[in-house]
């Protein structure tokens, strides 16, 4: 199997890294060194090589280094089954972020189709006790690393509901305007859900389809408990139904905007919110791996992982199970820990990478 | 201390407002300008006082002209039944340079965004529906952008029209002339497979 992979890095005043260049191959990378060094500086900047803000969702202005403010550029070479692409992302001060694929300029979405990435933070650890927002974050990330174009229909939807909330807020009554919104809703809403609902179908059967360490969750689609409406009518007939309930809230009230992601832990036969906090964790590596796998399967190599602190939560058992699992699927995946024991068990399957910190900048040494 | 004449940095500055055109190229411009004044400069501004003087929107379809009817909506020829729906006059332009449509054309002069405060009364579509029973048309052409907006409007235009046995067609999407399928998005492949025909 092929391996997709970040062979070459160049960073430019990116966060705390003021320049950075790295030859990569494509086996794990392992990023070590103390709290507030510039550890998960360097795999955002790997994250910007997907459509959408990164693992942090952070603003352009944001990336950039300070106190100069000059604005950032991230650089990278990236080899898989579709070929080499080389792909240069920046933002100059005060400007939107541009994105060049092969010397030419293309829209973020275009990402997608060169660089298939997943990504797992401890932000996510909350991920089945908060809000429905980062599920629903989380199951697009998943549906477009199956379908890059989900993102364009995930756009196409929120602009025109964005227009339709601007209607209800404004208390325009113009049925015609309103139902050209809805169609606009419809169409880009019921590839969305057709999307998600074939994404959440290839994850369970290849949770099923491997042997792991890691437990195996069901997932569903929820819909939240304010959304009475009849789930077999077209979106569009509910939306023009629920045109009045909607103007009294203020909001679109139903659609897949309001979608949710349920998961069981399947052993247990407990939501995944009730599960212990370790349980939640190892839930969520096991669905990154099953969709890694199905994506492997599917696009003939396995997607770029990031996996933030994911190391030092676990077990020593689970992690040399967790390190297996990933170098057997031939992931390039880039790991963070304060230690570099925490990687031993990777011995020379891996990449090393001390990442320091000397006046207020990022030093990078490669050890291995 | 200024590095031009306040006037020429006036120029400068109302160039620079103009599409295409940042702060850098419009001094590049009026820098020429200013030394090819017989040749440019001179004809330019007599050739803008001009168009400022007679440029005016054609009352019927939007056009830009130099009479209150365009020579499009004056002709008789162009009256075919068919109406080319489109958003801006820079759209009506370039459907011409294809001389490809022999009808007439209605230019909205925008798309509905509601996020924009640009409603339906801000644009000419209550003119278009007019149009249709005086000017006898068949068929309205819908040829606004596949964008959100684009296509919001066509959807509003296409309800208002319903059921008048008007016919309501929009431009194809697909591959274009001398296009290679490498280089087209998959949404752009899809639209062209989906409207495919009889070879």
């Amino acid at each position: 199997m092929a391996t997709l992979a970040v062979t070459q890095l160049q960073l430019s005043h990116f966060r705390s890294h003021r320049r950075l260049s790295l030859e990569l191959g494509g086996r794990p990378v392992a990023v070590y060194g103390p709290n507030g060094a510039g550890k998960t500086n360097l795999i955002e900047a790997v994250s910007l090589l997907s459509p959408g803000r990164g693992l942090r969702r952070a603003s352009a202005d944001e990336l950039s280094r300070r106190p100069e403010a000059l604005g950032w550029r991230i650089g990278a070479t990236v080899t898989g089954p579709g070929g080499l692409h080389e792909i240069d992302t920046r933002a100059e001060a005060g400007r939107p972020r541009e994105t060049r694929i092969d010397g030419k300029a293309m829209p973020q979405v275009a990402l997608g189709r060169v660089v298939r990435m997943l990504w797992l933070v401890p932000s996510m650890d909350r991920l089945w006790i908060e809000g429905a927002d980062g599920r629903r974050r989380f199951w697009d990330r998943m549906t477009m690393s199956f379908d890059p174009d989900h993102g364009e229909a995930v756009l196409a939807y929120e602009k025109a509901m964005r227009e339709r909330n601007r209607l209800l807020k404004d208390m325009v009554r113009d049925p015609a305007w309103y139902g050209a919104l809805e169609a606009q809703m419809a169409d880009s809403g019921a590839r969305i859900v057709a999307a998600r609902q074939a994404a959440l179908q290839r994850v369970m059967a290849a949770q099923e389809a491997a042997p792991t360490d890691f437990p195996i969750s069901a997932l569903s689609a929820l819909s939240p408990e304010d959304d009475p409406a009849d789930r077999s009518e077209d979106l569009a007939d509910r939306l023009a139904r629920g045109r009045a309930r909607d103007m009294a809230a203020g909001r679109t009230l139903s659609g897949p905007h309001r979608a949710d992601l349920g998961a069981v832990f399947t052993a247990k036969g407990v939501p995944a919110a009730q599960c212990s906090t370790g349980e939640q964790k190892a839930l969520l590596i096991s669905l990154i791996l099953a969709n890694a796998r199905a994506l492997a399967e599917d696009t003939g190599a396995a997607p770029v992982l990031l996996l933030d602190e994911v190391a030092a939560h676990l077990d020593e058992g689970r992690r040399a199970a967790l390190f297996d699992e990933l170098c057997a699927l031939k992931a390039q995946t880039w790991m963070t820990g304060t230690g570099a024991d925490l990687f031993t068990d990777l011995r020379d399957r891996a990449e090393r990478l001390e990442v320091t910190e000397r006046g207020g900048e990022s030093v990078v040494t490669r050890h291995g | 201390m200024s590095e031009a004449p306040s006037d020429i940095e006036a120029l400068i500055a109302l160039m620079a407002r103009l599409p295409g055109l940042g702060p850098r190229s419009a001094r590049r411009a009026v820098l020429h300008l200013v030394k090819k004044r017989g040749q440019l400069l001179t004809p330019l501004a007599q050739a803008m006082a001009r168009v400022g003087e007679t440029a005016r929107e054609c009352l019927r379809c939007g056009n830009i002209g130099a009479a209150d009817i365009c020579e499009i909506c004056r002709s008789e020829k162009r009256a075919t039944g068919e109406i080319c729906v489109v958003e801006d006059v820079a759209d009506l332009w370039a459907m011409e340079r294809g001389q490809a449509f022999r009808g007439r054309y209605h230019v909205l002069g925008g798309t509905l965004s509601a996020l924009d405060a640009v409603g339906p009364e801000d644009l000419r579509i209550p003119q278009l529906i007019d149009r249709l029973a005086e000017e006898n048309i068949r068929e309205v052409i819908l040829a606004l952008n596949a964008t959100v907006d684009g296509q919001t409007t066509a959807h509003y235009i296409a309800e208002q029209i319903e059921g008048t046995g008007i016919a309501v067609t929009s431009l194809a999407q697909g591959v274009p002339i001398g296009g290679e399928l490498d280089y087209l998005d998959d949404g752009t492949i899809g639209a062209a497979l989906r409207a495919r025909k009889a070879f």
